[in-house]
């Protein structure tokens, strides 16, 4: 009888345990994939949301949004209403159906100063406005000061090429037996938006059509004496801002919020500048995290008021503080930015207003190849400069993959390639 | 009163019912997506894994890892089960030590080879203060790759080679005393003994063994991501890239599909060559 009893009141718990959520429903679910780590979200919950309708911000990697999302739907019944992530992990979620339409929230959001071509990539290629831009960010070029005394003659260090950047790093070399330059090339890393945001179309002005042009042969000729001074090292890193605070590099690519440590740790020691230009200029990848409301949200109109909190100057000067990523608003900076933001700042600002700046943005309108678009970036990079094959052969057949993924996902052409009807071409 | 006869059925109703629900039914659902192309039955999946930069690669380095590593796993097993047998005192201890390992998850197990092995790691902090190298040296990254297969085996060894040893130790156990005392009446040495008495006698357990160290052989994935990340491709290594990063099930699956079917291949071989007597079982 005593055991009968035990098991009742387990069963009640349980029942409790399982009801509990069912209870707390009427709660603003709010799920990201930026601003993941703890210090972070907890920024978020403690800074950012502060103000805005009751919200429980929660995180997931970008492999298990894009799960989560398509299993809510499966299932039926959905907990999430509003979502934060990047421009092109919400892609996936429009052929899927997930999104629901936030062109009235946009509609309310029009004096705030969101520029129309941030705007644009909002509606995700479809008529209508998918996301609101949240935060923006890009990829720079950090230099630990020690690097300056072995940069060539001529060069300058606001206005690099990669020419100038291979001779500095085989200097580097020469004068301390270390490769000191860094890429993040890891399996978490974000090199293949180098390859495909920097490198090709600071070469060819194109991502998509030129991409097994001269002009990109060259490119990748320039780039690969340029890996002989890159740390062997490359290909297991995942955000540059580690090997740069061990002193196992002194100049990385990568993208702010993952060199941001490293700054705060020690502003004085580093440098933010642009991206190096190739022949054609310098190519730059703005980063853009939107907020989405999902379809079928449990709570839409409290998401639509939270997506206005976020994007209030104040609470977007805040992120800029807090968390690295710059507004998307009208908010002018203030003076009194921490020395590390401040740096990502400047950084950010001599990339978007270099003379030679070519904006090339994050793909649009392929779905969920996203990934594989990706992979024929990388996979070139790796055939041409780990497995040292001809640069012309895998070009040409690493073009046929690119063809075949753009006729079958009838992407039309985004900057710096000029507008198409249909599918992206490669030439 | 329930009737006997069902009684066993009944009671391992509920393992059977658990194992259909979140092995079989996984199990079939991920054949069906590697042969899903989109308009009903297709190759496609597989034609694009067999087609794809890194999978020759990752086949061999899968096939190169099992080569190498099980028959050390196997031999050192087989050693140290013998020097344990002979032990009459600190015999637990021992078994215990060595048996440390299997309580770490192969994650850790990764990181903990890393911590040692990469640039500024403690065997290059060692190698540096008495003299050998004269600043980091790199061991695991594309340009040192015989170093990098080293350093996973060497993982793998002391990973996962207790678990061999358990299974071989329990073995050695339920061999008689009777067989080497009458072989030493007979004047055997100890290598006639060995080759005579114990492997013929330990073959039951061989078998498991093997089984059971090649099937997670060909599963490795932790330790190699943690040492190698992309210098060092591997089978199920390329079904969580194309799953998480290229974010294409399809072939994901058909990786997974490919691999369980080399692991069945490696146990059916594995029942046919070590063929066991049904008299000599348990």
């Amino acid at each position: 009888m005593k055991t009968l009893n035990h098991l009742a009141i387990a069963a009640i718990a349980a029942g409790a345990m399982f009801a509990a959520p069912v209870a707390k429903a009427q709660d603003l679910v709010f799920l990201s994939t930026q601003l993941r780590p703890i210090d972070e979200a907890q920024k978020v919950r403690e800074v950012l949301l502060k103000g805005a309708p009751k919200t429980t911000y929660v995180v997931e990697e970008p492999p298990q949004f894009a799960v989560r999302m398509k299993a809510e739907q499966a299932a039926g019944k959905r907990t999430i209403s509003l979502m934060g992530a990047l421009h092109g992990e919400l892609q996936p979620l429009v052929p899927a159906g997930s999104l629901d339409a936030v062109d009235d929230i946009a509609a309310k959001l029009g004096a705030s100063g969101i520029p129309a071509g941030l705007m644009e990539l909002g509606k995700l290629g479809t008529p209508n406005q998918q996301y609101i831009p949240w935060m923006q960010a890009t990829y720079v070029l950090v230099v630990k000061k020690a690097a300056l005394p072995f940069l060539p003659a001529g060069a300058d260090v606001n206005a690099l090429t990669y020419e100038q950047l291979a001779a500095w790093g085989k200097a580097i070399q020469e004068k301390t037996g270390q490769r000191r330059i860094g890429f993040p090339a890891g399996p978490k890393g974000l090199f293949a938006r180098f390859v495909q945001g920097n490198l090709v179309p600071s070469y060819t002005g194109s991502m998509v059509t030129e991409f097994r042009s001269a002009a990109a042969e060259k490119g990748w000729a320039d780039f690969k004496a340029l890996w002989a001074t890159v740390n062997p090292n490359a290909n297991n890193y995942n955000f540059m801002q580690e090997p740069l605070m061990a002193g196992e590099v002194w100049i990385a690519w990568d993208h702010i919020a993952r060199v941001k440590d490293a700054l705060t740790a020690e502003p004085d020691q580093y440098l933010v500048v642009a991206p190096p230009a190739g022949a054609k200029g310098r190519a730059y990848m703005p980063v853009i995290a939107g907020l989405s409301i999902a379809k079928d949200a449990p709570n839409r109109a409290q998401a639509a008021a939270v997506i206005e909190h976020l994007l209030k100057p104040a609470t977007q000067l805040a992120a800029a503080q807090e968390v690295g990523f710059f507004p998307v608003v009208d908010a002018p900076l203030p003076p009194d930015l921490p020395a590390g933001v401040k740096l990502l700042a400047d950084g950010v600002a001599k990339t978007q207003g270099a003379k030679d700046a070519i904006v090339a943005l994050l793909p649009i309108g392929l779905g969920d190849k996203g990934g594989e678009f990706n992979k024929v970036y990388f996979d070139t990079f790796q055939r041409i400069v780990l497995r040292n094959e001809p640069i012309r052969a895998v070009l040409d057949a690493q073009a046929e993959i690119l063809r075949s993924l753009m006729i079958q996902t009838a992407a039309p052409c985004w900057a710096p390639d000029k507008p198409s009807q249909g599918a992206c071409p490669v030439t | 009163m329930l009737q006997p006869r069902w009684l066993p059925y009944l009671l391992i109703a509920p393992s059977v019912a658990f194992l259909a629900a979140l092995f079989l039914v996984p199990l079939g659902q991920t054949i069906l997506l590697s042969v899903d192309g989109g308009q009903g039955f297709s190759l496609a999946n597989y034609a694009r894994m067999a087609g794809d930069l890194n999978f020759p690669t990752a086949l061999r380095n899968t096939f190169a890892l099992v080569a190498v590593v099980i028959p050390l796993q196997v031999a050192l097993a087989l050693v140290m089960g013998l020097m344990l047998q002979k032990m009459t005192r600190g015999r637990e201890l021992v078994l215990w030590i060595w048996t440390i390992p299997l309580g770490v998850s192969d994650l850790a197990a990764g990181l903990v080879w890393l911590a040692i092995l990469q640039d500024s790691g403690y065997l290059n902090t060692l190698l540096f203060q008495i003299g050998v190298i004269s600043g980091p040296t790199a061991y695991l990254n594309s340009e040192t790759p015989v170093a990098l297969f080293f350093a996973v085996v060497l993982a793998e060894i002391w990973r996962a080679t207790a678990i061999v040893l358990i299974i071989l130790v329990a073995g050695i156990q339920l061999i008689p005393k009777g067989f080497g005392e009458a072989a030493d009446i007979f004047g055997a040495s100890p290598w006639t003994k060995f080759r005579r008495i114990t492997l013929p006698l330990l073959k039951p357990s061989l078998q498991s063994a093997l089984i059971l160290r090649t099937v997670l052989a060909f599963e490795v994935f932790a330790v190699v991501y943690a040492l190698g990340g992309r210098n060092f491709p591997i089978l199920v290594g390329e079904a969580y890239t194309w799953q998480n990063e290229n974010q294409n099930y399809g072939v994901a699956a058909a990786y997974a599909v490919l691999v369980m079917a080399i692991s069945l291949a490696a146990t059916i071989i594995y029942l046919k060559a070590l063929r066991v007597d049904p008299e000599t079982q348990g």
